[in-house]
């Protein structure tokens, strides 16, 4: 009985039309990460299994397959979310988040950046994309963005990241070009906060 | 829409945009990934495509695996629009993905490149799609991959300066004119591609996002918009672009990257914009130059070409 329910649950709730929503949800992604800090929705129609969001779920199924180890946090794992991604993927899960090359977590939940994987001096690009489920994108306490792709600097307001974030980042940005990079997700939004970006506090000074 | 109905539906056909859905995922982390680490080489998995090495399969592979149906595709070759390269890459893409093309700059929401960028300024949403043959900066100067690869991890650019120096030592000014290397947000040293070094400015703070493919090198790499791009110099010899003494014969256009065209065998010549949408826009404008055939030239006596963009 049980097996029978998650197999229908894996195998429904993708895309409808796999080749367009998926370049729908790159796009929003690529122009995310292009121009940090700023949101972006998520245009895909998926319903994964509880816990995991649908732009967690939405991501995952535009850019995950066979070569990206995913990881599974808290508020992202289920015996339901791996049958799903399984079929909807074919990513393996893997225990280790510093093998993954896609992790999805509850803000609340975050592990620490260092724990995942953070590429190489030689090769940066062999590190994981931390998509975090926040409770929302705006409203939360103001963080300034400075960097590549943004004019200057942009504020942001994203509700419920752990309280060490900020100085998380700014150590995290001390490794650059080694380094993790952040989608955080509310429903069908997203931003990105790539590893280029310098993420502070508003009285903060500081800078990478 | 599928790219069934495009083909009219009785043939076999292909994938939306040539690639399958798996090659577009790898190539979409691997351009992430150059946006998150600008200026860095990404390697990939590049694929044959059904044009030779050379033509362009890198700038290819990055367009077929970010476009989308509600794209304008404007596709360049040295600046000109009605080339071999332009005209074969824009029919690719109409026919693998039913998408509308444009030779107009401002309406193009992807612009594929090979070695130039256009004059008009890019806008905020529109991307930037570079051909590349050699994507590594260092390669002449170090033809090992390791090596290079750890030159780039110890952010160790002495030779590059070298180089550049050595120029001067041997011509009295630094000779590079074209692929002139760029330092990226002040981290990673990158090739723009075989552009002339005029266009180097245009790269600095563009409003447009900027993805550099080199198909048959497999590496992807990546300009994010508003971001620091400096030409390498020294306090003594800063950059300098190339000028030219006179202005486009057709349009009359002053401060724009110039073409020669030789005319006959008896020294005869005349420069021309290399941007042939920069020139026809500027044409139908009413701008003349000192060759142009319009018959309203005539009356003028000299060139319109005073107005400095």
């Amino acid at each position: 009985m049980t097996e029978a329910v998650l197999s229908t649950l894996a195998v429904s709730g993708g895309f409808n039309d796999p080749v367009f929503e998926a370049q729908g949800v790159f796009r929003a992604l690529m122009d995310a990460t292009a121009r940090p800090g700023t949101l972006h929705d998520l245009p895909a129609s998926v319903a994964p299994p509880a816990p995991l969001g649908p732009g967690s779920g939405a991501i995952a199924v535009s850019m995950c397959d066979p070569d990206t180890p995913v990881w599974l946090g808290d508020g992202a794992d289920s015996e339901g979310v791996r049958a799903w991604l399984s079929f909807q993927c074919g990513a393996p899960v893997v225990q280790e988040p510093d093998k993954s090359t896609f992790a999805f977590v509850r803000a609340g939940a975050m592990p620490a950046l260092n724990a995942l994987a953070l590429g190489t001096q030689e090769y940066p690009d062999r590190s994981t994309t931390l998509v975090v489920e926040v409770e929302a994108l705006e409203g939360g306490p103001r963080l300034i963005l400075e960097g590549p792709g943004i004019d200057g600097q942009r504020t942001v307001k994203p509700m419920g990241l752990p309280e060490d974030f900020a100085a998380q980042r700014s150590a995290s940005r001390a490794l650059f070009p080694r380094g993790v990079d952040i989608v955080l997700v509310a429903g069908l939004r997203m931003m990105a906060l790539p590893r280029s970006t310098v993420v502070s506090h508003d009285n903060e000074t500081e800078a990478g | 829409m599928s790219a069934a109905t495009a083909l009219g539906g009785d043939l076999a056909t292909y994938n939306f945009a040539y690639l399958d859905e798996q090659t577009k995922r790898m190539i979409r982390r691997a351009i992430l990934k150059a946006i998150a680490i600008p200026g860095y080489q990404v390697p990939f998995a590049s694929r044959e495509m059904p044009m030779p090495y050379g033509w362009g399969t890198g700038g290819v592979q990055v367009t077929a695996s970010i476009i989308g149906p509600q794209d304008v595709l404007k596709v360049i070759d040295q600046g000109a629009d009605d080339t071999t390269n332009a005209v074969s890459i824009r029919a690719f893409f109409q026919k693998v993905a039913n998408v509308s093309v444009t030779t107009k700059t401002r309406e193009a929401s992807i612009i594929q490149t090979r070695h130039r960028i256009p004059e008009e300024k890019l806008q905020a949403g529109q991307v930037l799609v570079y051909q590349v043959p050699i994507p590594e900066p260092l390669r002449f100067l170090e033809p090992r991959e390791t090596e290079t690869r750890k030159m780039h991890a110890l952010e160790e650019y002495g030779l590059m300066h070298v180089k550049l120096y050595e120029d001067i030592a041997r011509h009295g000014h630094i000779a590079t004119t074209y692929a002139y290397p760029v330092l990226v947000s002040g981290r990673y040293v990158m090739d723009p591609s075989p552009t002339p070094k005029f266009d180097n400015p245009k790269m600095d703070m563009s409003e447009a996002l900027q993805l550099f493919g080199a198909g048959r090198e497999k590496r992807i790499y990546a300009i994010p918009p508003h971001t620091k791009v400096v030409s390498l110099d020294f306090e003594d010899h800063p950059f300098e672009i190339q000028t030219f003494d006179e202005p486009c014969a057709l349009c009359g256009a002053e401060g724009v990257y110039l073409d020669e065209v030789i005319l006959d065998d008896r020294g005869g010549r005349m420069f021309v914009c290399s941007d042939t949408d920069h020139c026809e826009s500027r044409r139908a404008d009413g701008h003349r130059g000192r060759l142009s055939p319009d018959e309203a030239y005539a009356g003028h006596g000299k060139t319109e070409g005073e107005a400095v963009r």
